[in-house]
């Protein structure tokens, strides 16, 4: 019974792997499909030479308009006698040739100008990319038969025409990345190690754009074919008697109602290959997109898949807001799922704040994350413990019940709040929607009681200021409101996520003053979270230190700061510099490494 | 002696452009009037918040960005001659170390070939010098012989900070501004840098332009303080006085916001 369990689970974990490009291309069934027909496609064309086909231009009036399935003709033959199948075959070929080489031409020059453009920026920019407007404004087919008239019709003169009309989409592309890559601190430091303006574009930026190249590439070869076939049926492309796709419909026309399986063939072809190419397509985009390489192709659950081996009993909750017990989060990797956080177990009582300390990759925000299912799943999994709140254990609620905790029971005030509040909705509008979530009262009330926040969180000149957009206030200010919107609800705990990481250190100060005296005025229970002893130091009552997933020692502040037990804390000490401390504390630091790799040693 | 950076009078003006309508863009002065100067030998350090224009005041001072008035001399040459002569004279000078060590690392591009640019380019070394170089250069910054096959990514960022500060120092230049090195970086990892930076300036004789807005940090490695505010230099002095007796307004209420344990 327990066995299949346990296989059942190692197959979950199977399947939820990071996949390769080549998997996650594969595994899109659309892009398999159009992968493996464009393949076919390009077979059959290529290898035109050596299959038992009649020569494409051969007339033979005698044998006109022979139908599908004819001997020795099975796709028939057209009006001059000469059989489709091969002239389906060579055409194929050469409207794949010109379509390809159209593209990889559009795309180096179309690339090379958005490089140069997007890297000079200032004038050269804007003159680069008013040319390109310009040719962006004529209609594309039109400016394609303008070239076609100036150069005279024929295959190579439709091809140059095709590139120059898909330039622009090339250059537009490629210099919006540009412009982002080419203010990079790397590009910079390319400069100060004696890096030309040539070396950079060729040698810096150019690589990091290529992915986004190729899957250009991969998505507008379909159209190229197809506007190739275009220019071919309007006669300005391939020459009879030379086969193209395009030609081959356009000599079919005439014969479009006495004879129409003669247009049938190509137009099948044509079809097949751009949906083939566009369904490919499509899929490399999707597959080189590191964004959707990393899971985000599944968006992620309402509440972090909840999958516990065990659930540890409830304990007395002695009056503790919040007690987690062997608390365990992990991570689909590779191997399986590795937890991140290993067994954590702390309490909480009102008006209580504990400082949570570690450095990064310590589990501390995976930690503060799962209290309320808010790590993203997949690929997060609780996989052990439990999370009381007033002596409920929270992780076996049903969903619509955690999400109602949020914001309302508990709060969280995160990092940055430029990245937490909608940069399109004033900041009153947005306290006002986190009230109404919860509770039952007008759009009027919601504003009124959020501005009575603002004033709570000494915003200076509240009404005003609430509607103002997020970008229209200092950091400060923004934790300010990140901090109103964490009260709107009456919480009872507050979870702050190095809420004071992004602020300058005079205003640091003001809002670990401003979180001090609301939780005193609100008996708040306040979990903060850290990599700052200083801050822990000034606001916390208790602290825990976590390393590798695990608290490795707890206690209250004064005591663990005065006297660490665990060497981990005794060496986090030792590396924050206090002030007056001079130089003294390089010479502490230096003999704390000499102490430890001797140690090692 | 010859200072190793000379600022005099420095402005630097984002902005105030004339628009095609014959109006004036929004005007910001992120460097008003600077004068200070860098001895050799020794750390001075800048302080001060964001937007204060001490990230600015760096960039002009290695070149990356023009100012608008006022004279600079980086170990004894005019800053104008030296931009005529091409980023390469300031290169061989001066070095800049980034606040993000990952970010100023191309993420394709694997460590060998990063540090190769400035050997090759800045100092012209053969083949075989430039191989033997690179690996004193990792020995100097404590990383492992086989860091120049990896990419970026595969590093920690106080790893990545180390291999920044290996890149600044290929181009052995006498003089390296630090743009805030070991704010990205966790304390444990910071103090080991700190340290690190330390002896490096003493093996290769370096002055430095220590960026920060860290106030403990800066007492810590620096001999002299400047302190800037909205794009001026308030206070500028030695640390212990500058700390011990801070005359500035803004000085004291940097000094008394700063966290304690």
């Amino acid at each position: 019974m327990s066995g299949s369990a346990t296989m059942k689970r190692v197959e979950v974990i199977k399947e939820s792997r990071r996949p390769t490009a080549w998997q996650l291309l594969m595994n899109n069934t659309l892009a398999a499909i159009g992968f493996y027909l464009i393949c076919a496609v390009i077979l059959v064309a290529v290898a035109a030479p050596l299959l038992p086909i009649p020569n494409p231009d051969a007339t033979s009036l005698a044998e006109r308009f022979l139908p599908f399935g004819s001997p020795g003709h099975l796709l028939g033959t057209d009006h001059l006698g000469r059989d489709v199948l091969a002239r389906l075959i060579w055409g194929t070929q050469v409207s794949l040739l010109v379509g390809i080489s159209a593209s990889v031409i559009a795309a180096f020059f179309g690339s090379a100008i958005g490089l140069v453009s997007g890297y000079a920026g200032g004038r050269t920019d804007n003159l680069m990319m008013r040319g390109i407007d310009m040719l962006m404004a004529f209609p594309y087919i039109l400016l394609a038969l303008a070239i076609v008239a100036v150069l005279g019709p024929g295959l190579m003169n439709a091809l140059y025409a095709i590139s120059v009309v898909n330039i622009p989409f090339f250059a537009r592309n490629i210099r919006g990345i540009t412009i982002g890559l080419s203010h990079r601190e790397f590009v910079d430091a390319a400069r100060l190690s004696g890096k030309g303006h040539l070396s950079i574009i060729l040698t810096e930026i150019l690589p990091n754009v290529l992915p986004v190249i190729v899957i250009t590439m991969s998505t507008t070869v379909g159209w190229m074919i197809l506007e190739t076939a275009g220019l071919s049926f309007l006669g300005l492309g391939a020459q009879p008697p030379q086969a193209d796709l395009g030609s081959m419909l356009g000599e079919a026309r005439t014969q479009m109602f006495t004879h129409p399986f003669v247009a049938t063939a190509p137009g099948l072809m044509v079809f097949i290959i751009v949906m083939s190419i566009n369904l490919l397509g499509d899929g490399v985009r999707d597959a080189l997109d590191p964004r959707l390489r990393a899971g985000a192709l599944s968006r992620p659950r309402a509440v972090t898949r909840i999958e516990r081996r065990d659930t540890p009993t409830a304990q007395p909750a002695g009056g503790a807001a919040l007690n987690v017990v062997e608390l365990e989060t992990s991570f689909e990797g590779t191997k399986g799922p590795e937890p991140a956080v290993k067994g954590v177990s702390f309490s909480l009582s009102k008006g209580e704040c504990l400082g949570l300390i570690g450095e990064s990759g310590s589990g501390k925000s995976v930690t503060a994350l799962s209290l309320l299912g808010l790590v993203a799943s997949p690929p997060g999994i609780i996989t052990g413990g439990r999370v009381d709140i007033d002596g409920e254990d929270i992780l076996s609620m049903p969903e619509t019940k955690i999400t109602s905790y949020r914001g309302g029971k508990v709060a969280y005030v995160f990092q940055d709040p430029l990245t937490t509040l909608h940069p399109l909705f004033t900041i009153g509008d947005q306290v006002a929607e986190a009230i109404r979530v919860h509770q039952p009262v007008s759009q009027t009330e919601a504003r009124a009681k959020a501005v009575e926040l603002f004033k709570a969180v000494r915003l200076p000149d509240p009404e005003q200021r609430s509607s103002a957009y997020p970008h229209e206030l200092s950091g400060g200010q923004r934790q300010r409101v990140g901090i109103a919107m964490a009260l709107a609800n009456d919480p009872d705990i507050i979870i702050a996520d190095e809420p004071t990481t992004a602020l300058d250190v005079t205003v640091q100060a003001e809002i670990l003053r401003l979180l001090q005296v609301l939780r005193e005025e609100r008996g708040l229970a306040l979990l903060f979270i850290t990599h700052d002893f200083g801050v822990v130091a000034q606001i916390c009552d208790k602290v825990a230190v976590m390393r590798y997933g695990k608290i490795v020692e707890a206690g209250a502040t004064s005591e663990v700061l005065r006297n660490p037990q665990h060497d981990y804390t005794k060496r986090l000490i030792a590396c924050v510099p206090k002030p007056g401390q001079g130089r003294a504390f390089l010479e502490g630091v230096r003999a704390l490494l000499d102490r430890e790799a001797r140690g090692r040693a | 002696m010859e200072k190793a950076i000379e600022v005099t009078n420095l402005v630097k003006t984002f902005g105030g452009k004339r628009t095609l309508f014959g109006g004036r863009t929004h005007e910001v002065q992120a460097v008003r009037n600077v004068t200070l100067a860098l001895e050799q030998g020794e750390t001075l350090a800048i302080v001060g918040e964001s937007g204060s224009g001490k990230s600015t005041l760096a960039r002009m001072v290695v070149g990356l960005e023009a100012p608008t008035s006022g004279e600079m001399k980086i170990a004894g040459r005019a800053w104008h001659d030296l931009a005529a002569d091409g980023v390469r004279a300031f290169g061989n000078m001066i070095q800049y170390v980034f606040q993000d060590p990952v970010a100023s690392l191309n993420p394709r591009k694997t460590i060998g070939q990063t540090l190769d640019a400035p050997l090759r380019l800045l100092k012209g070394y053969d083949d075989a010098k430039r191989k033997s170089r690179m690996k004193d250069l990792f020995d100097a910054v404590q990383m492992p012989a086989d860091t120049h096959q990896r990419y970026p990514h595969e590093f920690s960022g106080g790893q990545a900070q180390r291999i920044a500060i290996a890149r600044a120092l290929a181009a052995e230049p006498r003089i390296m501004v630090l743009d805030e090195p070991v704010s990205a970086l966790d304390v444990s990892v910071q103090a080991q840098v700190l340290v690190l930076l330390e002896d490096l300036k003493k093996e290769f004789d370096l002055s430095y332009l220590f960026i920060s807005h860290d106030l403990a940090v800066v007492e810590s490695i620096s001999d002299r303080v400047a302190v800037m505010y909205f794009g001026e230099v308030v206070e500028l002095g030695s640390a212990e006085q500058l700390f011990s007796a801070p005359e500035h307004d803004y000085t004291k209420r940097l000094i008394s916001s700063a966290p304690r344990l």
